[in-house]
């Protein structure tokens, strides 16, 4: 992900949104709470249309397997030999009401698939938010600080190198070094058998192990859990701390050269206290919406370091059911992430905002 | 091989980094200059594949007829192992670039057509047209990249493919997610030149649309493209990559790819085997640190608030901004010149 698109497209959805608010608060967050409906609906709209241009879901996953009188049947008795434009409407008003279709595979309701392995998900991109936070934005500060000298060039080239580095290939090297050479962490997976049998058969699990694991409050399981998180959570944590460390230090530096930290030095403010005070916090605002556009990357990340340290959440199951041809599974898990993705951009639309006035207009 | 030359040419022809070099100074230049250089390797590993690589990419036997073998480690005759599949990893290595060559030129010469265009048409004419292409742009630009390139890939070959199929594929993937992006750039730069005097004096005399659309508007609203095209071409080895990891790749036998490599190696991970993961993986890291840092350079040159300046002075500098933008208004005249750009990037080593 680029720092510069997403920075040079910012200001672009709220200009579309300026004309129609007033700018007033509650105006801005309702205009842009209506245009979640059509985000969502033009994603979902075109998974389903590429999906479907080029079959139905059933000839996809069996075409060849079966005879093809037998396929007709199927596709016939799943509906799939209707007009276009019925299984459209009846998918849309389908996921207006929360369903989002059955997987071929195994039968099991997109919506139940998502409620037991979302939690993982979740999970792994919370811990790797953290390490994005804690790695990349004092090294942000730093490089901005010492423009130019070695700790920027450094911190620099690790962002690069963090983006250059696709989260598969960062999760294979950690595993190498530190589960197969080093021994120190477990290979793959989110604990123990052991530990996951206690955590599954836990009242009202919650599904994000942490807290099973502090609720049955024993040592041996917290500490599997959190053994088994860490390089998960560092391969996709450090692809994202590279891409906060740029936007902090673009910003630090373009708040430096700010008329009002220019005024400020020449008041006699101290060249520390104008790095600590005058120019770092305003730049972090910025980190809100990045943050934003992260989540978006986070998942596609997930996916792949999920695959990797065979993590069971969403994006595992979704390549397993790409590699199973269960298309219908696919379309509706995609649909659901283009919901979540909406919604947080909104909500983080929304922070910005109230942090910032200038955004509101 | 024509394609190729082609093909190398407009990717080159795009950037006009020699003004940039020029400009640069001290780190800045070093990582341009340091960006060149792997994209050189890179572009050249491509090209010169067949008389690199030792064997080809679905080679399973040498000359003598015996087979590689699975799993061996490197060695003199396999200078960076084989496979789980008995593939001589080195070969893979250099053809894959070639693969990854191919797409990017594939997928950054679609999304520009395609996205130019699109952004020229809601920029220039504005109205529900703008509306409606800006709201599209911006669902998709907001949903994860991955995902809709697992999905298009999925339309487009059904999974498995031959070379080009899963070229294409892997190519269109990308392109879907770089139209909204090249669409909402030029639709930008359309709309802030679209209210300059010579294009209004233009419609004065009565030019047609399509004259002032691409005459007066198209041609100077480009200046942000040769940024976005190397952070792109990064980006599409990434994609690629990725989908290949997925399983969604080109078959091994159609064609070397990296991600696909990646996929394969990570059961040897576990048992200790580093030369099947660790080699692929590397040559995508280069060669999108090449394009990245070539990217980033040109992005902090073409930015005053982050330009440096040959004189140096510290960071009073922000406040007088003079002299005007390098990176702007650089047109046709650099065109000429940045096509000789790899012998002078070695140059200035």
């Amino acid at each position: 992900m680029t720092t510069t698109a997403p920075v040079a497209a910012g200001p672009e959805p709220a200009a579309t949104v300026k004309k129609a608010s007033g700018g007033s608060l509650g105006r801005y967050i309702a205009v842009r709470a209506l245009l979640i409906i059509p985000t969502v609906w033009i994603l979902v709209t075109t998974v389903f249309v590429l999906m479907r241009a080029t079959g139905d879901p059933i000839t996809a996953a069996l075409g060849g397997r079966l005879p093809a009188d037998q396929l007709a049947e199927r596709v016939h008795e799943a509906g799939y030999d209707r007009p276009l434009i019925v299984q459209y409407l009846e998918y849309l008003g389908n996921i207006l009401t929360g369903d989002f279709g059955t997987a071929l595979s195994d039968h099991r309701p997109v919506t139940e698939i998502i409620t037991t392995f979302g939690a993982a998900t979740l999970e792994l991109a919370f811990y790797a938010l953290i390490i994005a936070f804690a790695v990349g934005i004092p090294l942000g500060r730093m490089a901005a600080f010492r423009r130019d000298r070695w700790p920027d060039a450094t911190a620099r080239l690790g962002a690069i190198v963090a983006y250059a580095t696709p989260v598969f290939f960062a999760g294979l090297l950690l595993k190498l070094i530190f589960s197969v050479w080093l021994g120190w962490f477990p290979v793959a997976g989110r604990a123990d058998t052991r530990s996951e049998l206690t955590l599954q058969r836990l009242d009202g699990a919650t599904g994000i192990y942490l807290i099973d694991a502090i609720r049955t409050g024993d040592w041996n399981i917290i500490s599997d859990v959190l053994l088994h998180a860490v390089l998960p959570a560092v391969a996709l944590g450090l692809l994202t701390a590279g891409v906060f460390l740029r936007v902090v230090r673009t910003n630090v530096i373009s708040t430096l050269g700010a008329g009002y930290v220019g005024a400020a030095r020449s008041r006699g403010v101290s060249e520390r206290r104008l790095l600590r005070k005058h120019a770092y916090r305003p730049a972090l605002i910025p980190i809100v919406t990045v943050v934003g556009l992260q989540i978006a990357m986070l998942l596609s990340g997930a996916v792949l370091t999920e695959t990797t340290f065979e993590w069971k959440g969403l994006g595992f199951q979704l390549a397993e059911y790409l590699t199973a041809r269960d298309f219908v599974a696919v379309q509706g898990i995609v649909a659901f992430l283009a919901v979540v993705v909406a919604l947080t951009n909104f909500i983080v639309d929304v922070i910005a905002a109230l942090i910032d006035p200038r955004v509101r207009y | 091989m024509a394609t190729d030359a082609q093909a190398r040419g407009s990717l080159w022809r795009r950037l006009p980094v020699i003004s940039q070099v020029r400009s640069s100074v001290g780190l800045q230049r070093g990582m341009l200059v340091a960006g060149l250089i792997l994209t050189g390797i890179f572009v050249l590993t491509a090209i010169f594949a067949p008389l690199l690589a030792p064997y080809g990419f679905s080679q399973l036997r040498g000359d003598d007829g015996v087979a590689f073998g699975a799993l061996q480690e490197p060695s003199a005759a396999h200078l960076l192992g084989t496979t789980t599949g008995g593939y001589d990893v080195l070969s893979r290595l250099i053809w894959g670039a070639r693969t990854a060559l191919y797409v990017i030129i594939v997928a950054v010469l679609a999304s520009i057509v395609v996205g130019v265009a699109l952004g020229l048409l809601a920029g220039y004419f504005g109205g529900w047209l703008d509306r409606i292409l800006v709201v599209v742009a911006d669902a998709l630009y907001s949903f994860p990249s991955l995902l809709l390139a697992i999905v298009v890939a999925i339309v487009v070959s059904g999974g498995q493919s031959s070379m080009w199929g899963g070229i294409l594929a892997a190519a269109l993937s990308i392109t879907v997610i770089f139209i909204p992006q090249y669409l909402r750039v030029t639709r930008a730069e359309v709309v802030r030149i679209k209210s300059e005097p010579f294009v209004e004096s233009a419609r004065v005399i009565g030019s047609s649309h399509v004259r002032i659309m691409t005459r007066h508007v198209l041609r100077n609203s480009t200046r942000t493209l040769p940024l976005i095209i190397t952070l792109n071409a990064s980006e599409a080895i990434l994609t690629l990559a990725a989908l290949g990891f997925l399983g969604f790749g080109i078959e091994p036998t159609a064609a070397a790819e990296w991600g696909y490599d990646l996929n394969r190696a990570v059961s040897d991970v576990t048992s200790g085997i580093w030369w099947t993961a660790l080699f692929p993986g590397l040559a995508i890291v280069l060669s999108v640190m090449g394009l990245t840092l070539v990217g980033e350079s040109l992005n902090d040159l073409a930015d005053p608030r982050l330009r440096r300046r040959a004189a140096g002075s510290e960071p009073a500098e922000d406040l007088l901004a003079p002299e005007g933008d390098p990176g702007a208004g650089d047109g046709d005249t650099d065109l000429a010149e940045a096509s000789a750009t790899p012998t002078t990037k070695e140059g200035t080593v």
